[in-house]
């Protein structure tokens, strides 16, 4: 994938903003003052060795970390200026702006048709005309149309490995979120289903901001736009994916994408 | 030999030798409730000897049911003495209205030449009253005309039967069915009026419309009774059956009164087979008779699924809420894990605990207060404060409450947090990820837990009898009449059943069959609502079966 003129995250248009963030698993620290901005229609990279605390920052974004119940948070993070973790905010409002697809394959025990408009559906359109258009539109998104137009009706479990990753992005595209986050959608497939995956990646950014944790530095440097180095809950280094690669400002960045560590 | 021992292979015998032992001893019980159940239905031969009872010779017709070996002193001359074995013969000699009892001992010592022969042409008639009788045909009386043995004897017989069933099936359908339904409106008036009084609310208009009504009920009963009388009058035209039975006596048998009769020395092998599928179906769908030592066990059939079906109904949505509630919601600490730790240990609380609680909790207090609310004007004739089928099946749903609730607990388990983390992530609540994803998921351990409890409400007798059970139900608690399923009725069980024919009849040795029997349908329905609930199950299985991650 080319990409032409030098970007500069000065010139795009913010999306989201993470101000002074701190995350903590009971007293541990699992971020550390972490502040950054995302372009809208980019894709942001997040690179790091195990632990950094990439998915974590990930999981922020759409709240998942309230799950779990020992995590406490400080600090802001904006999407489109309205502050997420506001005690008005409504979290499956956030949730239905904020898509998320796992590291793991996770359709649901249902048919192919029944898995993408499962959001739809959550929201009471029930009208069958409607449904099909965007199963289809959210199929042809996520590159699986043509594979299961003729099984729609078939229990999603039947597809595989890599139909059923591409599935749960069209699940996630379904219900038109502003922003995208994969997290590590590659990382249990084999190399064909990853480079679908990676292709589509570059077209869905046209529509959606796309948030993406990886542990493969040529993933990072294929797909994304922009790229955030973590290291132990601090961000090291943030700035565009070129300029990351070819000319890493800090030594530990360095050290990491020329595979020293990690 | 060491070597074998090394490598452990004698736990592997050990092991398998234990499941072997489970599997025979498995086997065996239902092969010997099957068999002994299943000869109960097949048709007997009938056997004749003379018998020497202190110098007089006597002549028996019965059926065998039983051989005993007995150890007796036999003088040999005057010093010694030898221990013979001798057989002793339990025999079915029937005809109770003529000897008293039903069953006799007899020991082969007794018996003239050790000969015992197939009675030839013996008639076994069963009678609503008194029992088999075993004889010989001799002839019919009706209409004062005489029928002796010739050819137009058996075909007249059958018809005469013919008709006195037919009256019988009119009788029973008037009987049961509209003056039931009689009943159950003149008590539903009474009640009704009752309550009103209670009101002080009973203007003249209404007094007069429910003389009306009640006058119209008693002329309609009245009708009925009539239509009753003139039945019962044909019935007693039918005429009389004629047997002489051993030692050339004549017994009469009004012909009303014979169920059927076979002679079971002189059917063929098919005429052997259908009348062990008659003598089936009319088990399964006959009400029993004489203190449920005959007859049927229809009503206990009807008590049981019903019971085990609203004990399910209540316990389903107790359970599967209690566990979503334990496993989704509630907060890990030391509270759950009291509550955790009380749920099992109520598994392990003796049946009969749960049946005094369920008298003393659900009919005593409860069902006391429901009647001193609502039904106050039936008072002091209990409603509710009675055990009845609700309290049985809400005391039996408490029983089963921590299998249904365990088992659903370990299902919620095993749904994958991805799959839940999905749901969220669509922007679907928390109630909505349990309701759409996780519970359909579950929905086979549910079913495991349904089973369980089925298959231990089905069987269970202590609690019941004390909540709801007993021996003889005048009424079904599922009939025609409004509103068609009695909370408030008694009813009767196959467990106790089985407990009060065996053990608490009359007549124990006559009903040892039965016992068998019941027990065989009882095991038969229990497996069929397993066998149903497991296919469920399968099905349900299927469709999550590749996600075993």
């Amino acid at each position: 994938m080319i990409k032409t003129a030098k970007m500069k995250l000065a010139d795009e248009k913010i999306l989201l903003e993470v101000k002074d963030w701190n995350l903590f698993y009971g007293k541990k620290q699992a971020l550390n003052s972490v502040s950054m901005k995302v372009a809208k229609n980019r894709v942001t990279a997040f690179i790091g060795p195990s632990g950094c605390g990439k998915s974590t920052l990930l999981r922020c974004f759409n709240r998942m970390n309230d799950l779990i119940d020992v995590v406490s948070v400080d600090g802001e993070i904006l999407l489109d200026g309205e502050d997420i973790y506001a005690k008005k905010m409504n979290v499956a409002y956030l949730r239905r702006k904020v898509g998320m697809v796992f590291q793991k394959p996770n359709p649901f025990p249902k048919s192919i048709y029944e898995n993408v408009c499962y959001g739809e559906r959550l929201q009471g359109v029930n009208d069958k005309t409607a449904l099909d258009e965007v199963v289809e539109w959210a199929l042809k998104g996520a590159g699986l149309w043509e594979e299961v137009k003729e099984r729609l009706d078939e229990n999603a479990l039947g597809l595989s490995g890599g139909q059923q990753q591409r599935l749960c992005i069209a699940r996630a595209i379904a219900i038109k979120p502003d922003v995208l986050l994969l997290d590590e959608p590659t990382s249990a497939l084999d190399p064909i289903s990853t480079l679908a995956i990676e292709e589509l990646i570059f077209e869905l950014k046209k529509e959606f901001t796309i948030l993406i944790v990886t542990h493969n530095m040529q993933q990072a440097a294929r797909v994304s736009d922009y790229t955030a180095f973590m290291y132990l809950g601090d961000l090291i280094e943030y700035k565009d994916t070129d300029s990351l690669f070819t000319n890493p400002k800090i030594k530990r960045t360095e050290d990491y994408i020329s595979g020293r560590y990690g | 030999m060491k070597e074998w021992f090394k490598k452990g292979e004698h736990w592997v015998w050990f092991s398998a030798s234990a499941v072997s032992v489970s599997v025979i001893l498995v086997v065996g019980l239902i092969s010997m409730i099957t068999y002994k159940g299943l000869i109960h239905f097949w048709p007997h031969q009938v056997y004749t000897f003379q018998l020497n009872t202190n110098g007089h010779i006597e002549t028996i017709v019965g059926e065998i049911y039983q051989e005993k070996f007995k150890k007796v002193l036999v003088q040999v001359d005057e010093k010694t003495s030898e221990e013979k074995k001798i057989v002793q013969h339990l025999l079915k000699v029937g005809n109770r209205d003529v000897y008293g009892i039903d069953f006799r001992w007899i020991s082969s010592a007794d018996i003239v030449n050790k000969e015992m022969r197939l009675a030839k042409k013996v008639v076994v008639v069963e009678r609503y009253e008194w029992g088999n009788s075993y004889g010989n045909l001799h002839s019919i009386k009706h209409n004062g005309e005489e029928i002796k043995i010739n050819d137009s004897y058996m075909p007249r017989l059958n018809d005469l039967l013919t008709a006195s069933h037919g009256i019988h099936k009119e009788i029973n359908h008037i009987e049961k069915i509209i003056i039931g339904g009689i009943n159950n409106k003149i008590e539903k008036l009474r009640l009704e009026q009752k309550k009103l009084e209670l009101d002080n609310e009973f203007p003249q208009e209404i007094e007069k419309n429910f003389i009306l009504q009640k006058k119209q009920l008693n002329l309609d009963f009245m009708d009925q009774q009539k239509e009753l009388d003139a039945l019962y009058k044909k019935n007693n035209e039918t005429g009389e059956l004629i047997l002489t039975i051993a030692g050339d006596k004549k017994i009469y048998i009004p012909i009303k009164n014979i169920i059927k009769l076979w002679q079971p020395n002189e059917m063929s092998f098919i005429g052997d087979i259908a009348y062990f599928f008659s003598s089936i179906a009319s088990f399964l769908i006959d009400d029993p008779r004489e203190a449920n030592t005959e007859g049927g066990v229809f009503p206990a059939i009807i008590g049981t699924i019903t019971m085990v079906v609203l004990m399910a109904m209540f316990v389903m949505p107790m359970g599967v809420i209690a566990a979503i509630y334990m496993s989704e919601y509630a907060k890990e600490g030391i509270i759950l894990r009291i509550v955790r730790i009380s749920v099992n240990n109520l598994a392990g609380v003796p049946s009969i605990v749960f049946g005094i609680f369920g008298l003393g909790f659900f009919v005593y207090i409860l069902g006391a207060s429901i009647d001193e609310m609502f039904y106050e004007y039936a008072l002091p004739n209990p409603t509710f404060g009675t055990p009845a089928l609700l309290w049985a099946s809400l005391t039996m749903a408490l029983l089963t409450l921590p299998v249904v609730i365990v088992s659903t607990q370990e299902g919620l388990s095993r749904v994958p947090i991805a799959l839940r983390e999905g749901g969220l992530a669509l922007g679907a609540t928390k109630s909505e990820t349990i309701m759409k994803i996780v519970l359909p998921m579950t929905l086979p351990a549910i079913m495991t837990g349904l089973i369980l409890a089925v298959a231990r409400a089905a069987g269970e007798v202590a609690p019941l009898m004390l909540v709801g059970v007993v021996k003889l139900a005048p009424e079904l608690p599922i009939d025609f009449n409004a509103p068609f399923i009695h909370l408030d009725r008694k009813f009767m069980h196959l467990g106790f059943h089985i407990y009060d024919v065996g053990f608490q009849s009359p007549n124990v040795e006559a009903s040892q069959p039965l016992v068998y029997a019941t027990s065989l349908l009882l095991i038969i329905i229990i497996v069929s609502l397993n066998l149903g609930a497991i296919s469920i199950r399968n099905r349900l299985r299927e469709q999550y079966k590749s996600l075993s991650h």
